[in-house]
């Protein structure tokens, strides 16, 4: 049977563990680690993570869907989450937003047919006073108008 | 494109040099100097008095005395003792932290050494929030450089105290800044607060007594030991010495990163640093201290920027995260907009919490539609005031303050909805 989990992220978590006085400390990093694989958390990697950590899966999964972060279904290649929160919203963020899914043909929550691109709105990423402004992946893109923004996502391969 | 902050201090005094956020550029402006003294010349109570004395107050947003909190750790526990920096900066108009730890890395980690030192903590978890990846990838680089130069490690600056710092990443959850709810994360589970007592003193991180701090809290501190509590009495006010990082954003010409010492006046920081309402608008409201702040009517703008002064207008300095509101806003929609963020960030524990929010968003929403009914406004102030005071941790009354301010000062807003049965504001931001 195929490791649910490379060599190398297994070696990864491993150190992580060896930072943390007791061993689960380390099980968001580690779900930070075996996320990057693939871009999200599917049942096999949940339960690889369960038995590093000598835990149920349940326990692991109730972590996942406590963070916005780890995801436990398919994601697009990209993340773009716009800000909906309220610095930006004075300054347009829900109109940016609107642009986008028009552009996109989908609804923030939604990935394009071509799982090129995950839309989504977050709550205040910390970046007020370049407002409005978007996260692509874990770039921040900022100052933004709807004419900027459509062009970073045309941009994404 | 991101700028270094407008108005610069000691904190940010260097924010604009490249240089400065390497151990190299930050050596050369002094770096280091405070905490080799601390360690090497100081004994840890000399260092908590000191920091007391300064009267430096918590920047994390309750501002509590860090002298005070850092002398609740006992002194011979027997067991291991953790130092924990709450860089999860969530709070909505607040952007702070995320520069002092982009721009000034090192600055952060000499002040953890020194609190580290003064609480005989042995290591350090700094907790930055997920999207941070930035931040998160200066610092770690930061770190790396401290411990290649023996900063860090074994025999931290050459003087016998041995420190470690963890950097971890967070997932995505508001509820992670509040401390309690910050230590379970780092034990590697849901972020739901603790109840208290225990404080974190006694129980904190895996158990272990623990001092948590704010990010800009800790990059004081070097500056306190460097020029001494004196000095540091000498900005702000009597009660609220120092400075602190002010940001601006909304409806202003100029948002942005101000360092100004606490006191000074709202007016001053909106109208003279921002410049005031672009397109030559009015104020309407301006919320002083990140989003769950009661906002203030522009009538009273006048007021100084630190709690003793808040306080007297049923509000308070919060994170410093100052967000502006033109005349043509819509105080209905910034409802809609910031009861919608605690319904979705309540952990779920606690029912008043888990079932307020929801109920304070749902009536928000039918009053913006012209939907609202005649009692609304006094059930939404009856949840708020059931909100208070009722559960594990603050995040609930953080839900009702806002709602209560916005009722306070902006009812005849509500009143208009409720009569003319739709959204009267045409002008306003979009929801």
């Amino acid at each position: 049977m195929v490791d649910a989990l490379a060599p190398e992220t297994r070696a990864r978590i491993e150190a992580e563990i060896a930072r943390y006085p007791r061993k689960r400390g380390a099980l968001l990093p580690a779900l930070h680690l075996a996320q990057a694989e693939e871009g999200w958390l599917p049942p096999a990697k949940v339960r690889a993570l369960a038995e590093i950590f000598e835990i149920h899966p349940i326990e692991v999964q109730e972590v996942i869907s406590f963070y916005n972060m780890f995801y436990d279904r398919p994601q697009g290649r990209h993340h773009v989450h716009v800000c909906t929160n309220l610095p930006c919203s004075l300054r347009g963020g829900r109109g940016l937003l609107h642009a986008l899914e028009k552009h996109l043909g989908i609804r923030a929550g939604e990935t394009t047919p071509d799982g090129r691109i995950t839309l989504g709105h977050e709550e205040c990423l910390g970046a007020c006073a370049w407002a409005p402004m978007m996260r692509v992946d874990a770039a921040y893109c900022e100052d933004l108008d709807a004419a900027k923004a459509k062009a970073i996502v045309d941009g994404l391969e | 494109m991101q700028t270094a902050p407008w108005i610069t201090n000691y904190l940010t005094e260097h924010f604009a040099d490249e240089a400065y956020r390497t151990l190299a550029g930050y050596t050369a402006r002094g770096g280091y100097e405070a905490a080799r003294k601390a360690l090497r010349e100081m004994r840890p109570p000399d260092v908590i008095e000191l920091v007391k004395n300064a009267g430096l107050q918590g920047r994390g947003g309750a501002g509590f005395g860090t002298g005070l909190k850092w002398s609740f750790m006992p002194a011979d526990a027997g067991k291991p003792k953790y130092l924990v920096c709450n860089a999860d900066e969530s709070e909505p108009g607040s952007f702070k932290d995320r520069l002092l730890m982009e721009r000034g890395p090192h600055q952060l980690l000499e002040g953890l050494l020194i609190g580290a030192f003064a609480t005989g903590a042995e290591k350090t978890f700094v907790y930055i929030r997920g999207e941070y990846a930035h931040a998160a990838g200066v610092l770690q680089q930061a770190i790396d450089e401290a411990y290649a130069a023996g900063h860090l490690g074994a025999d931290a600056l050459g003087s016998g105290f041995r420190h470690d710092i963890v950097l971890q990443r967070g997932a995505g959850a508001y509820i992670c800044g509040e401390e309690t709810g910050l230590l379970e994360s780092l034990e590697g589970k849901k972020g739901q607060p603790r109840k208290k007592p225990p404080f974190p003193a006694q129980y904190g991180a895996f158990g272990m007594p623990t001092t948590v701090n704010n990010v800009e809290t800790f990059s004081h501190v070097p500056h306190i030991v460097r020029r001494g509590a004196e000095w540091f009495r000498g900005i702000g006010t009597e009660k609220s010495p120092g400075t602190t990082l002010f940001g601006v954003s909304g409806h202003v010409v100029r948002p942005g990163l101000y360092e100004l010492p606490l006191g000074t006046p709202l007016s001053e920081i909106v109208f003279e640093h921002a410049r005031g309402v672009r397109g030559g608008k009015r104020v309407k409201g301006v919320i002083p201290g990140g989003m769950s702040m009661p906002i203030l009517p522009a009538d009273q703008l006048d007021v100084r920027m630190a709690n003793e002064f808040l306080r007297e207008r049923k509000t308070m300095l919060g994170t410093g995260g100052i967000m502006v509101m033109d005349e043509d806003s819509c105080m209905v929609r910034a409802g809609c907009i910031i009861t919608y963020f605690f319904r979705d960030e309540s952990c779920g524990q606690c029912t008043q919490c888990r079932e307020g929010t929801g109920w304070l968003h749902k009536i928000f929403q039918r009053i913006e539609r012209g939907e609202g009914r005649e009692d609304d406004l006094a059930v939404l102030e009856d949840v708020a005031a059931k909100m208070e005071g009722q559960t594990i941790c603050a995040f609930s009354d953080a839900a009702a303050w806002p709602v209560q301010g916005l009722l306070r000062h902006f009812r005849s807003d509500f009143e208009l909805h409720l009569r003319e049965r739709k959204c009267p504001f045409e002008r306003s931001f979009e929801l």
